[in-house]
């Protein structure tokens, strides 16, 4: 089964500056008065077994806001990710140091419970996850779960998300067939839609396009600015031009190497608004990534 | 981690054969057919005992033979459906037992426990496994007759009267019946049960399960949610697999159902009665003529019976991987 | 095909969930439901080390102290049943006219011994072992090395996964027909260490044929690339990698084997003297089928004696286990 689509015309490969700034023209960043901190990150570390992962991030996400997380691979910014909503959890070993405050609340602290964390922060993996079940109960499944049991009540809620990802078009006539069934990107939106139901302020996205081809990725990169309104997205991408197409803001990641030991830590390198980052950064490795020299 | 340097190998055998090919062709032939060979004896073997037992048993074949349940010898007449009554009967005991609890420490072992823990389990179920048949009847027959005698009266009383109950649970008058042997049989058939619903749980993807949780889920929600339906055919299989290895238990069973010369078919568990398997063990020995042929029918029927549940647990498996992966 | 146009719905209030993540959201019961998940998992693992436990310790503290350096050695005492009856030489002399006592002495009281047993025990596994496992690693050589997927190979691997669900019962009947019935053998330490073998040959063979495949392909083609056959490469290459695998697999099939009671117990026929133990041809017992016996036709020595056997058993058993254990910890093929 294969989605329908009118071919998008290729643009013109355009500086990533030039893209930066368009993006910004078209939808300027939020009033400050909308610019909550959702997020406040200090000095985190996230270790494995005692091996440092990733150290020194300090970022603060925005509401309203599309944060990306970018650097070559390897550098933890999927690591990093997952420590909004506590999945660093199920690995074995995992530890976390310094604090993520969410609203004000360490998200690590004693009190907090994990899965309460994931109940308000969504997220969309890099390989598309439906459950083996028809559409309807893959974007039930969340719902279901708060509590909500009735049909009709579901009913509303699966095509509120089903419209809010997009795709409640493609697939309302087929809802109690399986999410399998979907293509790849379609298969992305419906979870997209999954999280969407359970209504959740932030959404994480972890390289949400790099199993897809261009064209979904480019319905997805459109699917995220007008949800933006509405939620709070952090994504993770090694796609330099998505970055400055979609986020308002960037977190610029790369790998040190301990002389001693030989080990590669992740580090944060620099932490700014996207237009800033790719025209003007000021660090020389982030002008050395964004300009294409490496990575 | 090699043993060998294959390097060193070929070097030394060119040195020493030369041009020599053909000794090392024939040497090759002879050793292909010899492997072929013991490939094959298993389909031989496989082939003679099908056709030595069944031809011993045929004289005694009959319809009466598969369709009565009177077992008395010395008026030649031998209906075999009570002792496959039995066996069913403490097979699904079995089951029903050891399923459940098999399934809880599979989840723990693959879901819940430390990676050190989970050794710890492997350890234990394998070394359940290595208790030999005739040990859990000796422990089950010297030490747990007794008591078991009195909890089976007791449970009798207690049902005496009631009505679906009192059927199941009778007078208890003995310790060793089909409860016991049920009961015997679900501690034998745990390890692999939970093994194979191990490897199960093991082939859940990651990525599934934790997308259950970043919706919210909490960890028993998502294993009913993602792991159980991913599971449903190789759960399936493992508990077929217990099936047909409970059906073939011999000694244990022997020891613990109490040794009815013709069982009838009842539901009371807590009777004494005799399973298939455990009658030709009893009796075999001195039995001569139609006897004879009748009790290795038995193990025949029984033959056939595991075959047919270890094919099919296989089919079952593949029905239910392909449904859930789901067409479109 | 667009998202929803501002303003968003109304989100059901149930979905609206308090920014801090503090305040509980979720209902007691599903926490309740995942804690009673919890419990019942780990109420499962103590539920099947219980068994383990109960089984292991009663065999330990009633059959460790009957376990002698005599008992391994000495025959089994046949006049036990006659001890009950009378204790006095005359009827001793009618069960066993070879009983030592005189009308004058005090009759010796029989002594626990399990010896025949024992010698049974490893003549009849020792020996099937040495028909399953070079069978059945040769057959594992020809699904993995030669056959691999064919139609024919496949079939094999199939059966013999049909196979090791065989009721061992049925390989006694197998053999009591076709040896000892058909051939006019009678029964005897070989007769049944052909059906201990015919039991183990399709769990070798399944090892060995995992074993076989966790050999890396690539010293397989480096053997070949360099002029050696297939029956080379698999001789002086493979197997040798492969070897602690295929010992370990190939011991804990003897350890299933030395513990099978039903195959052997109308194929080996019964004897009571060590000396009498020391044969293949001849009629013998093993461990397995003494506990049966002693449980079955009691008497006062029996139930010592069954569990002098029973410790005896696991002992050889756990023994067996624990090498192959650590032969395929200390070798693991990366």
């Amino acid at each position: 089964m294969t989605e329908e689509e009118t071919p998008v015309p290729q643009p013109a490969p355009t500086p990533l500056s030039d893209l930066a700034h368009e993006t910004a023209e078209e939808h300027p960043p939020p009033a400050a008065s909308a610019g909550a901190t959702v997020f406040d990150v200090d000095d985190l570390s996230v270790l494995y077994s005692g091996f440092r992962a990733v150290k020194d991030v300090d970022i603060s996400i925005t509401k309203h806001e599309i944060t990306a997380f970018i650097g070559p691979s390897g550098c933890g910014k999927t690591t990093v990710l997952r420590c909004f909503n506590r999945m660093n959890d199920l690995i074995e070993g995992a530890a976390v140091e310094g604090s993520l405050k969410y609203h004000g609340v360490d998200l690590y602290g004693k009190d907090v419970n994990p899965v309460e964390v994931r109940r308000r922060i969504g997220m969309v993996f890099q390989k598309p996850n439906p459950f083996p079940k028809s559409i309807f109960e893959n974007v039930a499944y969340g719902p279901k779960l708060a509590g909500i049991k009735k049909k009709s009540e579901l009913d509303g809620i699966v095509e509120q998300a089903l419209r809010g990802a997009a795709i409640w078009d493609e697939v309302k006539d087929r809802l109690h067939k399986s999410g399998l069934g979907l293509s790849g990107g379609q298969q992305q939106r419906l979870c997209i839609a999954r999280a969407l139901a359970v209504n959740p302020e932030v959404i994480l996205m972890d390289e949400p396009c790099s199993a897809l081809d261009p064209i979904a990725t480019g319905r997805i990169e459109d699917l995220m600015e007008e949800i933006k309104q509405d939620y709070t997205i952090i994504i993770v991408t090694h796609n330099m031009q998505q970055a400055a197409r979609v986020s308002d803001r960037c977190a610029f990641f790369t790998t040190e190497v301990n002389p001693d030991s030989d080990q590669r830590t992740g580090t944060l390198v620099e932490f700014d608004a996207t237009e800033k980052m790719f025209s003007n950064p000021s660090d020389e490795r982030t002008e050395n990534y964004v300009t294409g020299r490496f990575g | 981690m090699t043993a060998v340097n294959p390097e060193d190998v070929a070097a030394s055998d060119s040195l020493v054969e030369g041009l020599d090919s053909t000794k090392g062709a024939r040497a090759d032939t002879v050793f292909r057919w010899a492997a072929f060979g013991a490939g094959l004896m298993v389909l031989v073997i496989l082939a003679l005992i099908t056709f030595t037992t069944a031809q011993a048993a045929w004289p005694a074949f009959s319809v009466e033979y598969f369709t009565k349940a009177e077992w008395i010898p010395s008026q030649q007449q031998f209906g075999m459906l009570g002792f496959l009554w039995a066996t069913l009967l403490i097979s699904f005991i079995g089951i029903l037992m050891a399923v459940p609890i098999a399934v809880g420490i599979a989840l723990f072992a693959t879901e819940v426990a430390p990676r050190r823990l989970r050794r710890t389990i492997t350890t234990v179920m394998d070394l359940l496994a290595s208790i030999p048949s005739v040990v859990f009847g000796l422990v089950g027959f010297y030490v747990l007759r007794a008591p078991a005698q009195d909890l089976f009266r007791w449970i009798g009383d207690v049902c005496a009267g009631i009505p679906v109950l009192d059927r199941i649970f009778g007078e208890g008058s003995s310790g060793t019946s089909i409860l016991m042997a049920g009961i015997v049989l679900s501690i034998m058939i745990l390890p692999i049960v939970t093994s194979i619903s191990r490897e199960v749980f093991d082939t859940v993807p990651r990525n599934d399960k934790e997308g259950a949780l970043a919706l919210g889920a909490t960890r028993a929600e998502m294993i009913n949610g993602v792991v159980i339906p991913h599971s449903l055919g190789g759960l399936t299989g493992a508990v077929m697999l217990g099936l047909g290895r409970a059906m073939g238990e011999t000694i244990a069973v022997t020891l613990l159902i109490g040794g009815v010369s013709n069982p009838p078919i009842t539901v009371d568990v807590l009777s004494a009665s005799d399973a298939m398997p455990s009658a030709i063990a009893r009796y075999l020995s001195e039995s001569a003529g139609t006897y004879r042929s009748a009790l290795i029918g038995l193990g025949v029927t029984l033959f056939v019976i595991t075959m047919v549940i270890n094919v099919l647990s296989r089919k079952v498996v593949n029905v239910f991987d392909r449904r859930i992966k789901g067409a479109a | 095909m667009t998202a929803t146009q501002t303003p968003r719905p109304k989100v059901d209030e149930r979905l609206v969930v308090p920014t801090d993540v503090r305040i509980s959201t979720i209902k007691g019961a599903r926490f309740r439901r995942n804690q009673i998940a919890s419990i019942g998992m780990v109420a499962a693992f103590v539920l099947a080390a219980i068994p383990l436990l109960f089984v292991v310790g009663n065999v330990v503290v009633k059959g460790l102290p009957v376990v002698t350096t005599k008992f391994l050695v000495s025959d089994i005492p046949n006049n036990a049943a006659a001890q009950e009856l009378s204790s006095d030489c005359e009827t001793l002399r009618r069960y066993d006219p070879t009983a030592a006592c005189d009308d004058k002495a005090p009759v010796e009281k029989p002594q626990p011994g399990m010896g025949p047993a024992v010698v049974g025990t490893l003549i009849t596994t020792g020996l099937a072992a040495l028909f399953a496992i070079p069978l059945g690693i040769l057959a594992a050589i020809y699904l993995n090395e030669y056959g691999k997927q064919t139609k024919l190979a496949r079939f094999i691997r199939f059966m013999t996964d049909v196979m090791t669900g065989v009721p061992s019962i049925v390989m006694g009947i197998f053999i009591y027909q076709l040896w000892i019935v058909k051939f006019g053998n009678g029964r005897s330490a070989l007769a049944a260490s052909l059906s201990l073998a015919c039991l183990m040959l399709p769990i070798v063979v399944r090892s060995s044929e995992e074993m076989l495949k966790l050999v890396p392909n690539t010293l397989r083609e480096a053997s070949a690339g360099l002029g050696s056959r297939t029956w080379k490469t698999t001789l002086r290459v493979v197997l040798p990698a492969a070897l602690p695998g295929l010992v370990s697999g190939s011991m804990l099939a003897v350890a299933r084997a030395a513990g099978e009671t039903a195959p052997v117990l109308f194929t080996i026929g019964a004897i009571n003297s060590v000396a009498a133990a020391k044969t293949i041809t001849g009629q013998s017992t093993t461990l397995s089928v003494q506990i049966y016996n002693m449980i079955t036709n009691g008497g006062k020595l029996s139930p010592q004696m069954a569990w002098g056997a029973a410790f005896t058993l696991i002992a050889i058993v756990l023994i067996l286990t624990s090498i192959a254990r650590a032969v395929s910890a200390r070798f693991v093929m990366r």
